[in-house]
């Protein structure tokens, strides 16, 4: 798991990052069901994999970058990415390490109910507020996210409900005079 | 038995790694985003690991809203970027000084 988000990070493709990224969270969502978390590692897979990452892989092929500029300046800050990596990682092993954490896991619980049932008893009980908010949140991101990318086409023929409630008589008709025609 | 403390081990490292990957890649905005994913997936991974060892399904509950909040974010965010990349040609971080005084 490692070893696929050091790969997210210093692979050269975006491509490549992204499938890294499925890796990455192939293996969180085992690890998710390792710890009797199986509705969320499902989640995981069907949500992320399914949908965000198809997402992102398809901006990344939408979008066609020159990848090489891109990389200019990789080298130049690798050393700084590798000191504040290191030294992020060194500060929190300290206070992981901490005796307070060695907890040991508990005993595997008795499966009077699944983990799905669990979570939705909790969830529509005492977190419902925070679910509808939840749903409020994805409403709103799916709204922005298409305003954001919808664009009208030039060509396109729309109705316009004002203009034609305000049309006049004289828009449409034209009265013509003109002489009677003799036979 | 594996002690909570790898996971959150795992959980640091996984963090420090997604850091590291905003600073290397800060030119390519979509590596960054994928680098915030990272991080997200770290700390859920941290809140699921609590929630495993303390017995308490909150943890699992909270998992559940970062993910929601999490796949709107990144929803937003691409949508961003194709609309940036559809006015200016370019995601480069460093183009985009439109603001510079």
């Amino acid at each position: 798991m490692v070893l696929a988000a050091v790969g997210v990070i210093t692979v050269r493709n975006p491509v490549h990052a992204a499938l890294f990224l499925v890796l990455t969270f192939f293996t969180a969502a085992a690890l998710w069901l390792l710890m009797e978390a199986e509705f969320l590692g499902i989640v995981l897979v069907l949500v992320y994999v399914g949908a965000v990452m198809v997402l992102f892989l398809f901006v990344v092929m939408m979008l066609d970058i020159n990848v090489a500029k891109m990389r200019e300046g990789f080298m130049r800050l690798l050393p700084l990415g590798i000191l504040v990596a290191v030294v992020m990682v060194v500060e929190m092993l300290i206070v992981v390490g901490a005796k307070t954490f060695r907890i040991d896991p508990p005993a595997p619980s008795p499966l009077e109910v699944s983990n799905t049932k669990a979570l939705g008893n909790v969830l529509y009980t005492d977190y419902v507020y925070a679910f509808e908010i939840a749903a409020a949140i994805l409403l709103v991101a799916m709204i922005a996210a298409i305003s954001l990318t919808h664009r009208r086409r030039a060509g396109t023929k729309h109705q316009r409900p004002s203009d034609q409630i305000r049309v006049k008589r004289n828009d449409r008709v034209r009265l013509v005079k003109m002489k009677s025609e003799k036979k | 038995m594996i002690p909570l403390t790898h996971f959150l081990i795992l959980g640091a490292i996984l963090f420090s790694l997604s850091v590291a990957g905003i600073f290397l890649n800060r030119k390519n905005l979509i590596v960054v985003l994928m680098s915030i994913e990272l991080m997200l997936l770290s700390v859920n991974m941290n809140f699921i690991a609590f929630s495993h060892y303390r017995s308490d399904l909150a943890g699992q509950v909270f998992v559940f809203f970062i993910l929601t909040v999490a796949a709107a974010e990144a929803a937003i965010g691409l949508a961003i970027l194709v609309a940036l990349f559809r006015n200016r040609q370019t995601i480069n971080v460093q183009d985009l000084d439109e603001l510079k005084g």
